[in-house]
């Protein structure tokens, strides 16, 4: 760029330097967003094809009726959320779904706590619990759900055989519609504790020793040591297992599909469930489209309120 | 507060090999009392028995007259001060230093009264607001010593509570350490694998070494009358010089180049290991009757150290006034030595000390 200029000019002169600062910052932009595309491109085409594409095209479907194809035939406007809002079926999927979410949350945190707090003692083979404890991160979806399906089962399944013994009523666990959400439920929080237990576990270890053992000179006795110690110090970890076990409870499909395939009489036909039902059985992709983005506002929002609400109080 | 150990042992139940061997000790009320040793030696193991940390394999630990082997750390009244601070992150300095009071159920205007003092103690009042990572070393340091007074228990230990301070720092808070000690007037057991440390804030110092206690007394013994040769290379920089040397009737040769007269010690052994501290060897340059040439001089200011080997290729190390003109490959004549040290050469304990100048000090000359 220099050689271009002429031999005699003045580079003290204003101009001169600001045409200067100009053609090298110019350049400098060229050279740049050469890079940004090479870095940028893989993923940006890979994202825009398998996610944001997708995204835009549910977005549209929304507000559209389909033809059996998926294809937009009519345009509806917002009638279809209007409508979604207005059907007590859709309403009692979102209670089901909300009621899931919260139960498998809170239990996966609360026992995968336990578990790892249990599993911090120093006792005789407590490292073949460890592993047994964290077992379930390497079992498939469906291999948990055949399992369960067994204990499951009203007349050879572990909860009726003891249900006989205490000669307790009988549940027909999957059948009874009060009791196929909890069984869902179960299986969830069983699924998620290998993963929740071992993250939890990891945190404690890493806390110094140094802390407890002052705390234990001082006198605090190991209940106040674990609420006013080990909490407020693994809170990043505990806010980061929450936020995880929520969005995947909001996504739970494997499960019911393979367990109860949403009902009885749609108990647990949570969201993710109704929106394959309504796109790829009944062949309404307008009305999926929509039951697809409400799931995304609420997940959306929920997550956002957790960083808001929670976020301040996590010690990084 | 007097703590006494009795045959004090430990062995982890994973190794045979003891890492503590019956350690024995009365310590009393308001001494500064050091524990010191390298790495490896037992001694935060000690002190951790002390605090209730680590039980007690063997033999009976007194605090105050009472059997104390079973009694839990927080019934033990004593404080700890750890090596790395042991603060509490997500707690300001003021909440660092009352956590403990808190969990003893003190009125509240009781904690104030305590947190405000300590830290006052301390000086750091301004900062009680502050979280422990807005913090330098230093005062962090002090944060745990605040916490350590607050609790106003009469013991405090301390698990090398410096070393993770630079050394200037170091050396102020070792003063500001020895006198807050004394005008609390705290019976403080502190670890340290710093010599200097131990021999400047010590009332009494134990030295440990291969899990056995080595001696047990006061800086100025420890120097001038070690137990053994490991107690004399420990304490004193640069290092004592321990040289083999020969016995003959009356004297000591060693590498039939130094003769040092015995006055009083009558020795059965033919070898023995002679400790010479380098201040006391004294020099003079010049090839005549030269009996040692220098190998490296290190100037440090006001004088230098230098090595030099004897013909038998044994190394001395000798403090000389940095005035003198030497450079490495002069040759020197060691013309006396003030005090040694008399040491077996195999138990490498004691046999005897002879104070003062042997300047008479028969020097037989060497070709090199």
């Amino acid at each position: 760029m220099l050689e271009s200029l002429p031999q005699n000019s003045n580079l003290q002169d204003p101009d001169v330097q600001s045409a200067l600062v100009q053609i090298t910052t110019s350049a400098r932009w060229r050279k740049d967003s050469l890079y940004v595309t090479l870095f940028l491109g893989p993923s940006l085409l890979l994202l825009s094809v398998f996610v944001f594409w997708p995204m835009i095209k549910t977005l549209y479907l929304s507000l559209f009726l389909t033809d059996n194809l998926g294809h937009a035939s009519v345009f509806v406007g917002l009638s279809n959320y209007v409508n979604l809002f207005k059907d007590p079926a859709y309403l009692s999927s979102l209670g089901a779904t909300l009621l899931y979410v919260i139960a498998v949350s809170v239990l996966t945190i609360v026992l995968g706590m336990l578990l790892a707090v249990a599993a911090q003692q120093h006792l005789q083979g407590i490292r073949f619990f460890r592993t047994i404890f964290s077992s379930t991160m390497g079992i498939s979806v469906s291999v948990a759900a055949i399992f369960w399906l067994f204990a499951f089962n009203p007349s050879v399944g572990v909860f009726a055989q003891i249900s006989q013994v205490l000669h307790l009523p009988e549940i027909n666990w999957l059948a009874d519609p009060h009791f196929a959400l909890l069984a869902v439920i179960i299986t969830t929080v069983w699924m998620n504790l290998g993963f929740t237990f071992l993250i939890l576990f990891g945190a404690l270890q890493q806390l110094p020793s140094s802390l407890f053992e002052a705390a234990k000179i001082a006198g605090v006795n190991k209940t106040t040591q674990f609420f006013k110690i080990s909490l407020p110090l693994i809170s990043p970890t505990l806010f980061f297992v929450l936020v995880v076990t929520l969005i995947d409870a909001f996504k739970s499909f494997g499960l019911i599909d393979l367990m109860t395939v949403g009902g009885p009489n749609n108990a647990t036909n949570l969201l993710v469930y109704r929106v394959y039902q309504d796109a790829f059985l009944n062949g309404n992709y307008g009305l999926a489209s929509t039951e697809s983005v409400i799931l995304t506002v609420i997940i959306a929002i929920i997550t956002l309120l957790q960083f808001k609400l929670l976020g301040k109080r996590v010690n990084y | 507060m007097t703590i006494t150990l009795n045959q004090l042992s430990k062995t982890y139940e994973e190794s045979a090999q003891p890492v503590l061997k019956e350690v024995s000790v009365q310590i009393n009320d308001g001494e500064f009392f050091v524990i010191v040793g390298p790495s490896g030696c037992g001694k935060s193991t000690l002190l951790r028995m002390i605090a209730g940390l680590t039980s007690i394999s063997d033999g009976k630990l007194t605090i105050n007259g009472k059997l104390a082997n079973q009694v839990p750390p927080k019934d033990r009244a004593l404080s700890m001060v750890f090596q790395s601070y042991a603060l509490f992150p997500f707690m300001t300095v003021a909440e660092n230093v009352g956590f403990g009071l808190k969990s003893r159920k003190l009125p509240s205007s009781e904690i104030n009264h305590r947190v405000d003092d300590a830290l006052a103690m301390v000086n750091l009042s301004d900062l009680r607001d502050r979280k422990p990572k807005e913090l330098s070393g230093g005062q962090r340091q002090r944060v745990a010593l605040a916490r350590a007074i607050a609790s106003e228990a009469k013991i405090c230990l301390m698990d090398e509570p410096l070393s993770n301070l630079d050394a200037q720092l170091r050396a102020k808070m070792r003063i500001e350490l020895k006198q807050l000690q004394r005008n609390l007037g705290l019976t403080v057991i502190y670890v340290t694998h710093d010599q200097v440390e131990a021999m400047t804030m010590a009332d009494r110092v134990m030295v440990l070494n291969d899990q056995r206690v080595q001696q047990i007394d006061t800086p100025i013994n420890l120097y001038q009358r070690p137990n053994n040769a490991f107690v004399a290379q420990f304490f004193g920089t640069p290092q004592i010089n321990l040289l083999k040397a020969n016995v003959a009737e009356r004297e000591l040769v060693i590498d039939s180049a130094l003769h040092l007269p015995m006055t009083k010690t009558q020795i059965n052994n033919s070898k023995v290991l002679v400790g010479i501290r380098p201040a006391d060897v004294r020099i003079q340059i010049g090839s005549r009757g030269a009996n040692a040439r220098v190998a490296t001089v290190s100037y440090l200011g006001n004088q230098s150290v230098i090595t030099a080997v004897l013909n038998d290729s044994q190394t001395i190390r000798i403090v000389a006034d940095s005035q003198l003109q030497i450079a490495a490959d002069d040759l020197i004549k060691i013309i006396g030595v003030e005090d040694f040290h008399i040491f077996d050469i195999n138990s490498q304990k004691l046999i005897g000390s002879q104070k003062g100048d042997v300047s008479d000090a028969r020097v037989a000359a060497t070709e090199f």
